[in-house]
């Protein structure tokens, strides 16, 4: 049996080889690169430290900000609770009202939802079809007690890029702190935070060829950015995130990320070049919807939906792709993709979804191949389709009378 | 989500599918399920004058275990009288298949279009 392919690298990367070199030696005795970067009476500390604050500069340099601004986290996840969370309790008095998107990550939307339960009020936009956020809705939704706007910078499903550049000029200019996820976007589309007027940014490493279980939260300085801290316990990271550092894991995330700046331009462009031979390569075939707009989209990112099959029986049969499906047959809720449905396309069509994600060993062979198995198990299923009979024969499927269950 | 082997066989080698005639008298067409939920099947059944099910044919929108649902009872309903196919249960199916309790709505469905193909069947002799 051949390997699987995998396509799945908005899900999470491998690590690269360059990083887990380096973050294994600071584990082990030899090299007396193992210590505690709070440990400030020993060299073992002190190199530790070092290491830290040399990650610390290479993530800053990434996004161009200040070192003192980044705040080790476990992940996205965590940087988004601490964001979100963070401002809401430290700013509890100013106001209770907080805007955000439909098509967040859950790491945003369930800490929304939390935060509704403590009295606060949530304004969730619906994006345009095309998955972006239509900027005189958002300003239509701000009020004088907005505290927040967090909206993501590149969507995980869809892969849009939304414009946080203009979203930043309208929160400034209203007093407004505004969070970004920037999870999928960081190491994939240049990220400048000395001229975007962005609050707070999550990234995580592990979406950018760094490790698991790591991340940061930039913390704006100027002008200043304050927050509740939610985890306790020694003060680390000028107290709003205790916990020993985890010096490995960050030298991981400063490797990644410095290899991302050296690199992103010319990695950009070669997956580019292999997400469009994987669009031309489908586009030949009946009934294939692109979902989110192209135009405004990291070149990694491809969501497709193969009319009349079903996402889960189309992913059975790519077995030998790893990829991911907008249709939530494989969860309890049987509901389809969120964040389609919120850009308004049809559950038939989002049950019919792939995500397609590339990445740094992705080739052309690969794609080639994904490409010729798409064909013939759309061949095959479509076979298989009482829907594609009746589209075939000319049945309009909307006037038929469903018996949902 | 990891398969059983019989779902695998089933959805890899689907038995029976194929479309009959279903204006024709001895053909009784059962279509339950919906796409917004992510699973259609067409059930078709052919009954012979001495009341047996003597051919039996599917197609289905729908995940890996709602096609092996389906084809399963295909190779089930061949050969039996009408009473006897609707005394297929769909726990038998998710039984048989080893379906898992997220796909138990699989086996509901199939045993849905059995007893919808059997209707139309019997509401086509009757108008006959």
């Amino acid at each position: 049996m051949s390997k699987t392919i995998y396509l799945d690298y908005a899900a999470t990367t491998p690590v690269d080889e360059r990083v887990a070199e380096k973050m294994c030696k600071y584990l082990v005795m030899e090299g007396g690169l193992f210590g505690n970067a709070a440990s400030r009476s020993h060299s073992y500390g002190w190199a530790a430290d070092q290491a830290v604050e040399e990650a610390r500069k290479q993530v800053a340099q990434l996004v161009n900000c200040d070192p003192r601004e980044i705040v080790w986290t476990s992940g996205a996840t965590e940087a988004d609770n601490l964001a979100i969370k963070g401002v809401a309790e430290f700013y509890v008095k100013k106001g209770k009202h907080i805007i955000t998107s439909k098509t967040e990550h859950k790491a945003v939307l369930d800490v929304c939802r939390n935060l509704e339960r403590f009295g606060y009020e949530v304004t969730y936009l619906e994006p345009e079809s095309s998955g972006l956020i239509d900027l005189a809705k958002l300003e239509a939704a701000m009020r004088p007690d907005t505290i927040l706007v967090s909206i993501m910078h590149v969507n995980n499903e869809i892969g849009v890029i939304q414009d946080i550049a203009a979203i930043g000029e309208m929160t400034r200019a209203r007093g407004v702190l505004f969070h970004v996820d920037a999870a999928q976007s960081v190491g994939k589309v240049p990220i400048d935070l000395g001229r975007m007027k962005v609050d707070l940014m999550s990234f995580s490493a592990h979406k950018a060829y760094g490790p698991k279980g790591m991340g940061a939260l930039y913390v704006r300085r100027k002008p200043r950015v304050r927050l509740e801290a939610q985890m306790h316990g020694g003060g680390h990271e000028r107290g709003m995130r205790s916990g020993t550092l985890a010096t490995h894991q960050i030298v991981g995330m400063g490797e990644a990320f410095r290899i991302a700046g050296e690199e992103m331009a010319q990695e950009s462009e070669r997956i580019r070049m292999l997400r469009d031979q994987l669009l031309k390569g489908v586009q030949d075939i009946e009934e294939v919807y692109v979902n989110g707009d192209m135009e405004h989209r990291v070149p990694h990112n491809l969501n497709i939906s193969f009319n009349y099959v079903e996402g889960e029986s189309l992913m059975m049969a790519l077995r030998e792709l790893a990829v991911s499906s907008g249709s939530a047959c494989t969860s309890a809720s049987l509901e389809p993709s969120y964040v389609l449905r919120a850009i308004g396309r049809p559950d038939e069509l989002a049950h019919s979804s792939l995500r397609f994600s590339i990445g740094r060993y992705t080739t052309a062979e690969d794609i080639q191949h994904a490409v010729s198995l798409i064909h013939e198990k759309i061949t095959k299923l479509r076979e298989l389709s009482p829907l594609w009979d009746m589209y075939k024969e000319g049945i309009d499927l909307s006037t038929v009378q469903w018996s949902a269950h | 989500m990891a398969y059983s082997d019989k779902v695998i066989d089933h959805y890899e080698n689907p038995r029976n599918v194929g479309t009959m005639d279903k204006e024709d008298k001895d053909v009784g067409t059962g279509m339950v399920g919906a796409p917004a939920c992510g699973d259609v099947m067409r059930l078709q059944i052919k009954v012979s004058n001495d009341g047996l099910i003597e051919d039996a044919k599917f197609k289905t929108y729908g995940c890996g275990s709602a096609i092996a649902s389906s084809s399963l009872v295909t190779e089930w309903m061949k050969g039996k009288t009408l009473d006897q196919a609707l005394e297929i249960k769909n726990s038998q199916i998710a039984e048989e298949l080893a379906l898992p309790p997220v796909k138990i709505h699989c086996s509901v469905l199939a045993e849905d279009a059995i007893k919808a193909a059997i209707e139309d069947y019997k509401t086509k002799q009757s108008s006959a």
